[in-house]
């Protein structure tokens, strides 16, 4: 009897290992068949199951016991049985609470992507455009928080974070002890340390990198650099520390190393390093070697060619001359959100602004 | 018929001698002659369910325990009865105590549990203090400590004091709660009969449930599972509170109509001030409220009774459940778009905060809610309160998101036009309530 089970999501059969999850499974498949994740981590233990997003619809339990689960289960902490059928965008049900939990999701936080440092790598903003809605239904004052300095490298923006926990899963398995958690309950449950404490561990640095929205941030790179101005370069240097891989990807401007961060798969988490293991990095690595002289230098890092990062053309296979349509580009036929002309008068394409005679007036647009 | 509150009118009952001396720790004796198997098989064959609010039957949970040899398994007691109108666990344990201990030295026995726990609610402060001088009375006669009775069973029991949350009493946060964690719900699986209390094969029962199993091993499984109606077996505690002239604990027999039990003369005895009944919640805060009609009779127009199936009859569109057993009643002089508003306040404020849709969303129902009690809401608010309930329903970790959903759910399913009425007489709905509603209309049902 072999290990490997077969389980069908969204239509399609892939063999897995037993005891895999329905997400890896899925990610195994890859595509729009992979629920999106905010709290799992694959590399963290006990991750997982608490935002509710990867929440797949389980329409035949097995071969054994056909029988469908009566709720929606997250697939994340859920493994996967020989020949169960999993449903995950083809089902509407999945679909509506997706939707409800991105809402949900997006009810306290801040729009203040225009000045997060994790805009443009943030796993929520992907979220909210693939399954929020435009608009919103509250109309209730957001819950709010002054930022908090912990320790000498990371600043907490209570504001944005949607209680993943993933950062305390981090500071539980990565360092020797754990300094910051949960405090209170409900709405009001937030991730501080108790008392002011600051947090200093040598691999306290990868909750930056675990944090899916803007909620950690870096302290020598905040507000200093937008993301897709900078170029990820892979690089590696001889670290002293034992635990640290060395392995690194710097985001440079020109010359200039901006920041220092983990290598990312597609899943927007910690890549296996070269020993085998995840490639969490130390802090003296991340926060510290900002000079092109303390890395060797490997080249561009493979990001996806759909990432609105390799846009900045320092890829050279995307320097041929080339017509792609968006389509092409981006990977996905553009879904339209909103069409601008159905709530302004503004700029109608049928006026150009030559026609204009003199300065332009709002009168002209009309 | 009493199974349970059957001596406790008498004198001192409390202590040990008089509650020996009325028949107590028979239990005991009988089942450490018996072998555990034996008394688990009693269990299932009496078809008692659980009394904490799920009704899952108490013998088949029981046999789900997994017994991996040289691994601990513990009972616990899940004393947290924090369901706004139920205190019936309170009532047995503060003036029944020796009840309650004999019930789970036969359970722990019946499992194998050397080491059983009471998680106690921190609100029942002083309740604690009676248990712990019951078990060191049991103790001292032998009941409990080692080598119990000369059977070479030993046990011991553990109180641990709660610190005052509601979502400790759902089973996984409590186990967390009594390990000293924060108490988060775990995610299932693995359920706590496989890895409970440090990773542990544990039991949670509920206290009602384990003094339950005192007469069942007093009279037979078979002997109980003849009481009561149908999967109704036994008798249950009923907690009765709200516009009633008479509120208190009762023990019912499951053939009890509800009618009878509102206006009986040996039990409510009808309806404070000579009011008229409007609605009811049957089994404490989060199931469904039910208004007068359908509480008095089910949508097909049959008597309901005070059990099981009856109370859940017709679902959740025209039923309810018979829950935990916190009976409260409201007449027609209260306002159901407050009282939805103060539930919904009481789970946002308990909410755990760990899973997205009750975190957010339990907040969100309530401030809607406050806006239309408060004058300010509109029609589209209804709906849209429709639409959250509808997805933090059965997408969350735990039962938690479904108990704060039910209530929304049931009042503007049969309470609309109040709802309506507030948003549309936003002064006047400040002033007075809505009164008698036109709960005899026939159901407008929103799907």
């Amino acid at each position: 009897m072999s290990d490997n089970i077969k389980v069908t999501i969204d239509n399609i059969t892939i063999e897995v290992p037993a005891g895999t999850s329905i997400l890896e499974a899925a990610r195994k498949i890859g595509g729009a068949v992979a629920p999106p994740t905010m709290c799992y981590y694959s590399h963290l233990k006990g991750s997982g199951g608490k935002c509710r997003t990867c929440l797949v619809e389980v329409s035949k339990g097995s071969e054994k016991d056909p029988r469908p689960m009566p709720k929606l289960v997250a697939s994340c902490r859920t493994g996967v049985m020989d020949g169960m059928e999993v449903k995950s965008i083809t089902s509407e049900k999945v679909v509506d609470a997706r939707k409800g939990v991105t809402e949900f999701l997006l009810l306290n936080h801040p729009l203040d992507c225009p000045v997060c440092d994790q805009a443009g790598e943030c796993h929520l903003q992907d979220l909210g455009y693939e399954h929020g809605k435009e608009g919103t239904r509250t109309e209730f004052e957001r819950r709010t928080f002054e930022p908090e300095d912990i320790g000498p490298y990371i600043q907490l923006h209570m504001n944005r974070c949607i209680m993943c926990f993933r950062c305390v899963f981090t500071a539980e398995q990565l360092t020797d002890y754990r300094e910051h958690g949960i405090l209170d309950r409900g709405e009001h449950a937030r991730i501080s340390t108790c008392i002011s404490k600051s947090l200093e561990h040598d691999f306290i640095g990868n909750v930056i990198d675990v944090c899916p929205v803007g909620a950690l941030t870096d302290k020598t790179f905040r507000f200093k650099q937008r993301v897709w101005f900078t170029k990820p370069v892979d690089a590696h240097r001889n670290c002293t520390n034992p635990n640290c891989c060395g392995e690194v990807r710097l985001w440079m401007r020109g010359d200039e190393v901006f920041r220092v961060t983990a290598r990312k798969d597609e899943w927007g988490e910690v890549a296996i390093a070269s020993n085998g293991k995840p490639g969490w990095i130390c802090n003296e690595c991340r926060f510290e070697k900002k000079k092109t002289s303390d890395w060797v230098i490997e080249g561009p890092s493979n990001i996806s060619r759909h990432s609105v990062i390799s846009q900045g053309h320092y890829n050279k296979n995307v320097h041929e001359p080339q017509v792609e349509l968006l389509a092409e580009v981006i990977g996905k036929q553009p879904v339209m959100k909103m069409d601008i002309y159905d709530v302004s008068e503004v700029n109608k394409p049928e006026r150009h602004l030559s026609q204009i005679e003199g300065p332009a007036h709002s009168e002209d647009f009309k | 018929m009493k199974l349970l509150l059957e001596n406790a009118h008498i004198e001192g009952i409390r202590y040990y001698e008089a509650y020996r001396k009325n028949g107590g720790y028979r239990a005991v004796e009988k089942a450490l002659k018996m072998t555990p198997d034996e008394l688990v098989e009693e269990v299932k064959k009496s078809g008692l369910r659980g009394r904490g609010g799920a009704g899952f039957p108490t013998g088949m949970k029981w046999s789900f325990l997994a017994k991996p040899e040289g691994v601990p398994r513990h009972l616990v007691v899940n004393a947290d009865e924090s369901e706004p109108g139920t205190f019936k666990d309170r009532y047995l344990m503060e003036f029944l105590p020796h009840l309650f201990i004999e019930g789970m030295i036969v359970s722990s026995f019946a499992l194998g549990s050397n080491a059983s726990y009471v998680y106690i609610r921190g609100e029942y402060a002083w309740i604690p203090d009676i248990l712990e001088q019951a078990i060191a009375e049991a103790k001292a006669n032998g009941w409990l400590g080692k080598n119990i009775q000369g059977s070479g069973f030993d046990c011991e029991i553990y109180v641990h004091r709660g610190a005052g949350a509601y979502i400790c009493g759902e089973e996984t946060a409590l186990i967390e709660s009594l390990e000293g964690k924060r108490g988060n719900p775990r995610i299932k699986p693995p359920f706590p009969a496989i890895q409970g209390v440090w990773m542990r094969p544990t039991v949670v029962n509920n206290v009602e449930t384990i003094a339950a199993v005192v007469p069942i091993i007093n009279m037979g499984g078979e002997e109980y599972g003849k009481i009561g109606v149908g999967r109704s077996t036994g008798t249950k505690l009923m907690s009765a509170c709200g516009n009633l002239k008479r509120p208190g604990v009762y023990e019912i027999p499951f053939d009890l109509s509800v009618e009878e039990f509102i206006f009986g003369d040996e039990w409510c005895q009808g309806i404070a001030n000579g009011k008229k009944l409007k609605a009811c919640i049957p089994g404490g805060s989060s199931v469904p409220i039910l208004p007068a009609n359908l509480l008095l009779k089910t949508a097909k127009g049959e008597t309901r009774y005070m059990n099981y199936e009856s109370l859940s009859d017709g679902g959740f569109q025209t039923g309810s459940m018979l829950g935990s057993g916190g009976f409260i009643v409201l007449d027609e002089d209260q306002c159901v778009v407050r009282h939805t508003m103060s539930l919904a306040r009481f789970y946002k404020h308990e909410s755990c905060g760990q899973c997205s849709p009750c975190r957010e969303g339990t907040g969100w129902m309530y401030r809607i809610l406050k806006k239309i009690e408060y004058g300010q809401g509109t029609m589209a608010d209804i709906d849209l309160l429709w639409d959250i309930q509808r997805r933090i329903e059965g997408n969350t970790i735990c039962p938690l998101g479904d108990a704060a959903a039910w209530p929304v759910a049931a009042a503007i399913r049969h309470f609309r036009d109040e709802f309506e009425w507030h948003i549309t007489h936003p002064e006047e709905s400040q002033a007075r309530n809505y009164g008698l509603a036109h709960y005899a209309d026939p159901l407008e049902v929103v799907a």
